[in-house]
């Protein structure tokens, strides 16, 4: 089947030659790196995790999130989500090959990484997310793939791969769970020390990733033969309404316990990313932004009219999908590390190099996702039941 | 015997060949362990009493910060960003941030405290490690085999004391005098005190107790008549951080009654 993202259209090899050129800038900015050490980033003893662990966290909410089409469909029968469910699937796939990337890029001894599978830990929580991530992966892969497979010679998918995809509704939710458990449970860091991590994480990437479905649908749409429904769309969005709700709701809890407990601990993290810490600013910029943009997205997306016009639409669900990202894509991760473990704060501004290697990565994601869905919508256009 | 047979006996020999020489590399390194042992500090809880109060001079502990850091192959790296300690001086303020309060005595105020790896009794940084690299003796020292450390600084989120350090930068561009008789670290890898394991399994303490004279005291909490157990015994102690759980094995005495406290 792959040999049909082979032929296509000359916006198709423009796009395709347009990541090309930016996983090669990744790469040469990833050979620097590797050469120097992670020195070339702005990580420091005090901040060690930087853009690459928050980009990896944030993109398994995006994997995680293909779940919030494969619930509807496969356990309620909500048809409208037929022809979205595989996009879902293969979004899973890119997300988690991202995934697995930025944690490579992030490794100070990348050559070491098998060390992860000679040397199994149980109690470390990242041990658990290799299994999980690695788990989903597969689990998405093969049923797209098998699905699609079938679907081209015109039979039903196999009775086995029904048993996967309840399997991999689960899954979706433990990959985001087990993420979660990476940072809450770290004594001292308060900031990621709460029993509502992974319902943040989840319900932020249960709006996040169906947003940016949305948005791949109706660009699909615009671009190519494969037309989602407009029935999908506003069944999608008022998921991403919903969990865009939760989302802030439970910023909000962990607003209320931590000024009303008034424990110095877990006021820091919050002052420092919403007012500034000690003279140290950066992040205000950007979490109030995201607080506006969170809130103007929500407003949009409820108003019934609104939400019907495709480009408010478009509009409200990139506000929620930028909303997401800066909270966890920057906040999350960066919020852990003020202050230090001496009370102080250290900022941290990522270097050009590092943004360019995280440029390539979520190159190397559109790339495959690019191919993965152009596979699907030739087999699609080829296909004797077409509409399915 | 035919063909076969013999080729079966050749096999055998072969077999029994490879047991015995195993069994003799085995030995060798049981002979190895004993002679260590024999020499070794042995211990069921090693452990630190700080005595501040004797680190007087205001280059008192950055003296025993140096001694520690030379013998150890520690890069004098400058920028904070990537700097790497093992032992260094802090303020009351940060030490024990959660102690803090604006009526404290100018004293205690304007007291350096050495700070390093707390050898935690319940080590988060050994939870987290992916790899084993990080791992807790049987003697309770936190430990590093810097060849496995696949560099993911997991420990360095999970360490609540900021008592780890990473390379970000080739370390050993900045070594000024090496000691030949340790290895020093690669780029890529986190490394920390070690309670001078090296020494310990040569009959020696640990180079900062023998810099610091007599203010820092090292020995067996586990053994009841032991110096720390005693000094502990008499003085009133405290340790960081002691409510997230993790069980510092360095203790800190500030002696000198109401006038010094
Ligand atoms: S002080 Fe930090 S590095 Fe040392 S044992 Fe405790 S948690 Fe680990």
């Amino acid at each position: 089947m792959l040999e049909k993202a082979l032929a296509g259209s000359k916006g198709y090899y423009a796009w395709i030659g347009f990541l090309i050129i930016l996983i090669l800038i990744g790469l040469a900015a990833y050979l620097k790196q590797f050469q120097y050490g992670l020195g070339v980033t702005g990580m420091s003893r005090d901040v060690t995790w930087g853009l690459y662990i928050s980009q990896f966290t944030f993109m398994v909410g995006v994997a995680a999130s293909a779940v919030m089409v494969a619930i509807p469909f496969y356990l309620h029968d909500h048809k409208a989500f037929g022809p979205v469910v595989i996009l879902g699937e293969f979004l899973a796939v890119a997300a988690v090959i991202v995934c697995v990337l930025f944690i490579f890029v992030d490794l100070g001894q990348p050559g070491r990484m098998l060390n992860l599978v000679l040397h199994p830990t149980p109690s470390s929580v990242m041990f658990w997310d290799m299994v999980v991530l690695m788990g989903y992966l597969l689990l998405n892969f093969i049923i797209g793939w098998t699905v699609l497979g079938t679907e081209k010679k015109g039979f039903p998918a196999p009775g086995w791969v029904k048993v996967l995809t309840y399997i991999a509704i689960p899954w979706a939710i433990s990959i985001h769970t087990v993420t979660a458990f990476l940072f809450a449970g770290l004594p001292g860091r308060y900031y990621w020390l709460t029993a509502i991590m992974a319902a943040r994480f989840l319900s932020s990437a249960f709006a996040a990733g169906p947003a940016l479905l949305i948005i791949i649908c109706l660009t699909l749409r615009k671009l190519t033969s494969f037309k989602t429904s407009a029935e999908a769309i506003q069944s999608l969005a008022k998921i991403v309404t919903y969990a865009m709700i939760a989302n802030v709701f439970f910023v909000l809890l962990e607003v209320f316990t931590a000024f009303y407990s008034n424990i110095p601990g877990h006021m820091a993290a919050l002052k420092y990313l919403f007012a500034g810490l000690d003279g140290y600013n950066n992040l205000v910029p950007f979490m109030w932004t995201a607080a506006v943009l969170a809130i103007l997205g929500i407003t949009l997306l409820l108003i019934p009219r609104m939400r019907r016009n495709e480009k408010v639409l478009v509009a409200a669900l990139a506000a929620v999908f930028i909303a997401s990202w800066l909270d966890k894509g920057i906040g999350l991760v960066l919020g852990g590390f003020v202050p230090n473990a001496f009370g102080k704060v250290t900022e941290y501004i990522p270097s050009l190099t590092e943004v360019m290697i995280i440029a390539g990565i979520y190159a190397i994601g559109f790339f495959v996702l690019t191919i993965l869905y152009k596979v699907v919508i030739a087999v699609r256009e080829q296909s004797p039941n077409a509409e399915h | 015997m035919n063909r076969r047979d013999f080729l079966k006996a050749i096999a055998a020999l072969g077999v029994g060949g490879a047991a015995v020489y195993k069994g003799s590399n085995h030995l060798k390194a049981q002979a190895a362990v004993m002679k260590k042992s024999s020499e070794a500090k042995l211990a069921g809880h090693w452990a630190m009493v700080i005595d501040v109060s004797r680190f007087q001079k205001p280059d008192d502990i950055k003296q025993v910060a140096a001694a520690c850091h030379r013998f150890h192959n520690v890069p004098k790296i400058d920028d904070p960003d990537h700097e790497i300690k093992w032992i260094w001086q802090e303020d009351f303020e940060h030490t024990f941030a959660e102690l803090e309060s604006q009526y404290l005595s100018e004293k205690i105020k304007k007291m350096d405290f050495p700070v390093l790896c707390n050898h935690c009794e319940n080590p988060p940084c050994v939870r987290v490690c992916p790899t084993k690299a990080t791992f807790k003796r049987a003697d309770g020292i936190v430990a590093m085999d810097y060849h496995r450390c696949i560099g993911c600084r997991f420990c360095m989120a999970a360490c609540p004391f900021g008592a780890r350090s990473f390379n970000f930068i080739d370390p050993r561009l900045f070594i000024e005098e090496v000691n030949p008789e340790l290895a020093s670290r690669t780029i890529g890898v986190v490394e920390k005190c070690n309670f001078c394991v090296e020494r310990l399994a040569k009959g020696q303490e640990p180079v900062c107790v023998k810099a610091a004279k007599g203010a820092i005291i090292f020995g067996d909490l586990d053994d009841p008549d032991s110096t720390v157990r005693k000094v502990l015994n008499e003085n009133f102690f405290i340790r960081r951080k002691v409510e997230l759980g993790t069980g510092p094995s360095i203790y800190y005495v500030i002696r000198g009654g109401v006038a010094g406290a």
